[in-house]
């Protein structure tokens, strides 16, 4: 399989920088199009709904590479991740005590709606006044999000034509037995119900005092590529942004009445994003501006935490999905920092976006695509003990990667400072010159 | 000797006298007065003890710093009886020429404001101050409609006027030699070369540690950054502003360079100063002017348009509106060739009991004009800290970008060091543009008269605008210009066209500024 090929499909895939199209054809860039039913295909850039509906019956021989997990789901569906989450605390509070299950605690509370509205009640009745958010589980882009105070804002929404089918859901819960481990698979629920699609919902506390850069709210977008998960191998790409919110962020825009949210669903990428001219930071510009305002030592803590989150939410669900080794995944991370400089985890993505909204934008996600396809090695020119590849740093392989050169990688901290760089310089193509240059030589010595 | 000594005492009463007026000086006076409860205060030798105490307890650092920073600022006397015209201009036909610019830009303004019939000043009614103030944080959501507003000139007038700039008293003769200027700037002002450029910036040689260089990621930090952000946290625990400015001249560490700044501008952030912020705020609410509109435009332009600074458009408006209101400002026309503009009461004209200055800071406005204070955004955050910071910037520095005046810091100077370089060492680079119609400084003047802000990368014009500091000079641009130019030479060599030369250096945010001006100074054959 040659490179050319790889090189010239991350073109395709980012080619529009200039607005979006709607004719972005993300099936089949095997080597030819429309083969991908007959299985005749090295390399798969797939979609979700076709990996749902295609992979359990499709023959991979063993160099075959697809870009999904099968039930990747488990880490991007935010009720599930929740769930894995919430055991995977527990069992390292088992395993490990209080200090470092607290180190899950990145992702804010969370209830799942409706099964576990009543525990949702009592921790909304413990913290009065506090904002909630209240988002469907399977939605992207920000729609059909909205923040509440009042328990009367959620009563209302009900009324409306989702809670209604909520209320039904409600009633078969209350009679079926509910499966204590929480039955994960789709299909079955869509068994129970009737006609009508349920659509599910999580209600999860609102971060009220995120970090403002000018008055604005931002999150981040950092990309993790997870090349498989038994062992963990997960590699963190240097660069990434901060997306702006367009209005400046205050908490008095909650009205009374249950309301539509519209400072946080804006910033989500989406093809019908405002076209107004990159309201995005690249990470680095982000990380000096931080460092200019608090220092290098409260920077490198806060990337370090983003580290954890990483680590943390992907060994929360290593037990659960179906590690195929033709599989890999690119995941988009959405982070928010508060004023504490505590980072949260928002969601991960398993298809983030690829358009590019401006110039800077376009060679972000070009380089990325083909630092990724790099790193899936399909010519086989890797030794697969790399550390860094173009701008992917090897941040996870069945155990914490130590930046320092040639050193075995230790188990304990200590000392121990992990090979991320996130926001820091990306010299990609000189990295990747010198790389090739040496298997090259490799190769020659060992013929 | 004599004359010396007359000098100093001259130069010592002066800022005697300048001290007195500040807030300091009370400061001063009320420490010596609580001073006397102390035990080791003794009345014999109470003037003693009290020098010793302020000396201890860090007020005579205070002081030092005040002393310095008029230094820096203030002009010394030439001649005792030399008229004030000369501290703002000592040459006649510069002072002539900024005159009738002046006159040109209120004419500009005054035809605007009777075209679009809105008054120069009013007072806003009590719905729309309650309104404003509610939106004070957010004044960038505002979407006025500022169509039919134009920003008073922009850069490439005020070159045009500084290409006819001319000395009466001086002959070129009609016959060319090589001692004829090939340039735009016709006047004859005295500017450094290469090696006198060499010895004022000596610490960017090459022998010695620079930030932006010798903290790159190849270079190890044992080296000189460790050792370089250590000395500079003894600065800031001295708060000694001399040192803090022969410090920066190697570039100031990322996490200290907001206090640092603060220290060489010696500005403290005093509830007086605080204070005085919100004076101005409130002046803002109460009064809309003209020119107000004429920020608005000129942040929606240019900062709101750029990939990084649209993030601070709010901390602009609040700087720019308040900025425009301050009447202390106009203390700096005394050492401006400038002076302020003056408008009279309505139905008053001329009568000089009813004359305003206009606005009331002096300072009109023009497009560009908000790039000065976006990159300070990335530094401070507190409104009044960064509205403090950015008036002693332009007090200092920024005013000279636009006003014409022989000051070696002048843009008239920039200008002429900047032409006179490349003639000197680019000559084939400079001809060869000369003769398809792209003169140097058409593209280099836009560069210099915002100090690079917009270009550059943001990290970049941070350490450049270290070194001005550092300098207490703005020469530096017009050496960066050059660096520029040589830098992307054997590009421009190849272009047929202005358009094309403009291309070349169209994109400048990829530079590195610290190996070039070293490269250019101390890294060519001269």
């Amino acid at each position: 399989m040659a490179t050319p090929f790889l090189n010239s499909l991350a073109q395709l895939k980012t080619r529009d920088y200039i607005g979006p199209t709607q004719n972005q054809n993300y099936k089949g860039y095997g080597l030819s199009k429309g083969k991908e039913r007959e299985g005749e295909w090295d390399f798969y850039w797939c979609d979700v709904s076709w990996l749902r509906e295609n992979f359990d019956h499709t023959y991979m021989d063993e160099h075959v590479r697809i870009s999904h997990f099968r039930n990747h789901y488990e880490l991007t569906r935010k009720n599930y991740m929740v769930k894995n989450l919430k055991r995977f605390r527990k069992q390292l509070e088992r395993e490990a005590g209080k200090l470092e299950a607290a180190k899950c605690d990145f992702f804010p509370k969370t209830f799942e709606m409706p099964c576990e509205y009543h525990l949702f009640v009592e921790e909304f009745r413990k913290n009065p006044g506090i904002t909630w958010i209240m988002k469907p589980v399977a939605r992207s882009q920000g729609k059909g999000i909205f923040l509440f105070r009042r328990l009367k804002d959620i009563m209302d929404w009900r009324k409306g034509t989702a809670g209604k089918k909520l209320t039904s859901l409600e009633a078969q819960q209350a009679r079926s037995v509910v499966n204590p481990s929480g039955s994960h698979d789709v299909r079955s629920s869509d068994d129970q119900k009737e006609e009508i699609p349920v659509e599910n919902y999580v209600a999860q506390r609102y971060i009220e005092n995120p970090y403002l850069i000018g008055g604005r709210k931002f999150d981040l977008r950092v990309y993790v590529l997870v090349m498989s998960y038994i062992p963990l191998r997960a590699w963190l790409y240097r660069d990434g942004f901060a997306r702006f919110s367009n209005t400046r962020f205050t908490l008095s825009s909650i009205d009374d009445q249950y309301v539509h949210l519209t400072n946080v669903a804006v910033q989500k990428t989406s093809p019908d994003y405002h076209p107004k001219k990159g309201c995005k930071w690249m990470l680095q510009r982000f990380r000096q501006y931080l460092a200019s305002k608090h220092g290098p030592e409260a920077v490198e803590t806060l990337f370090s935490n983003m580290d954890n989150i990483f680590i943390k939410s992907l060994q929360s669900v290593q037990k659960v999905i179906i590690s195929d080794k033709h599989c890999f995944e690119l995941y988009g991370y959405d982070i928010l920092i508060d004023q504490d400089l505590k980072p949260w985890l928002l969601e991960v993505n398993a298809s983030p976006s690829l358009i590019a909204s401006s110039r800077e934008d376009y060679e972000l996600k070009t380089c990325l695509l083909e630092d990724a396809l790099h790193v899936v090695d399909m010519e086989a020119r890797l030794t697969g003990r790399e550390k860094r590849v173009g701008g992917f740093d090897l941040m996870w392989n069945d155990g914490p990667v130590s930046r320092e050169e040639g050193a075995p990688d230790l188990s304990e901290m200590g000392n121990f400072v992990t090979n991320t760089h996130l926001g820091c310089i990306n010299d990609r193509k000189k990295q990747l010159r010198q790389l090739f240059r040496s298997l090259q030589g490799q190769k020659k010595a060992s013929s | 000797m004599l004359q010396e000594e007359s000098d100093l005492s001259l130069t010592i009463a002066q800022i005697v006298q300048k001290l007195k007026g500040s807030s300091l000086y009370a400061q001063l006076e009320r420490q010596a007065w609580a001073s006397l409860q102390r035990p080791e205060i003794k009345l014999e030798s109470l003037k003693e003890d009290i020098k010793r105490f302020l000396k201890t307890s860090g007020w005579e650092k205070k002081l030092q710093n005040a002393v310095y920073s008029e230094l820096s600022v203030f002009p010394l006397p030439s001649h005792p009886a030399a008229p004030p015209e000369h501290l703002k201009e000592p040459l006649v036909y510069m002072r002539k020429a900024q005159g009738s610019w002046e006159k040109r830009i209120l004419k500009s303004l005054n035809s605007m404001c009777t075209e679009l019939s809105i008054p120069l000043a009013r007072k806003r009614p009590v719905g729309e101050q309650k309104e404003l103030l509610n939106k004070w944080n957010e004044m960038g959501t505002d979407e006025p409609d500022l169509s039919l507003f134009r920003p008073v000139y922009a850069p490439k007038d005020f070159l045009e006027v500084l290409i006819n700039l001319r000395n009466p008293n001086y002959e070129n003769g009609d016959s060319l030699s090589f001692r004829t200027h090939l340039g735009l700037i016709q006047v004859p002002l005295k500017v450094k070369d290469i090696p006198e450029l060499k010895e004022l910036f000596v610490e960017l040689g090459l022998t010695t540690g620079q930030l932006g260089i010798d903290d790159s990621t190849q270079v190890p930090p044992e080296l000189f950054e460790n050792e370089h952000v250590r000395i500079g946290q003894k600065v800031l625990a001295e708060q000694d502003s001399a040192a803090a400015q022969q410090y920066i001249r190697q570039g100031s560490p990322t996490a200290l360079r907001a206090e640092l700044w603060a220290l060489i501008l010696n500005i403290s952030n005093q509830p007086e100063d605080i204070l005085y912020y919100e004076q101005l705020k409130t002046n803002v609410i109460q009064h809309d002017l003209l020119v107000d509109s004429l920020i608005y435009k000129d942040v929606k332009l240019t900062a709101s348009n750029d990939d990084y600074y649209f993030v601070f458009e709010d901390y602009l408006y609040q700087v720019l509106l308040c900025f425009s209101r301050d009447t202390s400002v106009l203390g700096h026309f005394a050492y401006n060739s400038a002076s302020p503009p003056r408008s009279y009461i309505r139905g008053k004209l001329g009568i000089e009991e009813y004359a305003v200055f206009y606005p009331p800071n002096g300072v009109i406005p023009f497009h560009g004009f908000s790039m000065y204070v976006a990159p300070l955004c990335f530094l401070y955050h507190e409104p009044s800290k960064l509205y403090q910071t950015f008036r002693e910037m332009y007090v200092r520095f920024f005013f000279r970008l636009h006003s014409i005046s022989s000051h070696p810091s002048g843009i008239v100077s920039l200008c002429l060091l900047f032409e006179t370089l490349l003639q000197t060492y680019l000559p084939q680079l400079f001809y060869h543009l000369r003769e398809i119609g792209a003169q140097p400084l058409r593209i280099s003047f836009k560069w210099m008269v915002r100090a690079f802000s917009g270009y550059l990368a943001t990290d970049q014009l941070l350490l450049l605008w270290d070194r001005i500091l550092g300098y207490n000079s703005l020469e530096i641009l017009a050496v960066l210009a050059a660096a520029v130019f040589a830098f992307r030479a054997v590009n421009l060599m190849e272009v047929t066209s202005l358009a094309a030369a403009e291309a070349v250096l169209a994109d400048l945010s990829t530079l590195k500024v610290m190996p070039l001006l070293q490269i250019f100074l101390f890294a060519t054959v001269t």
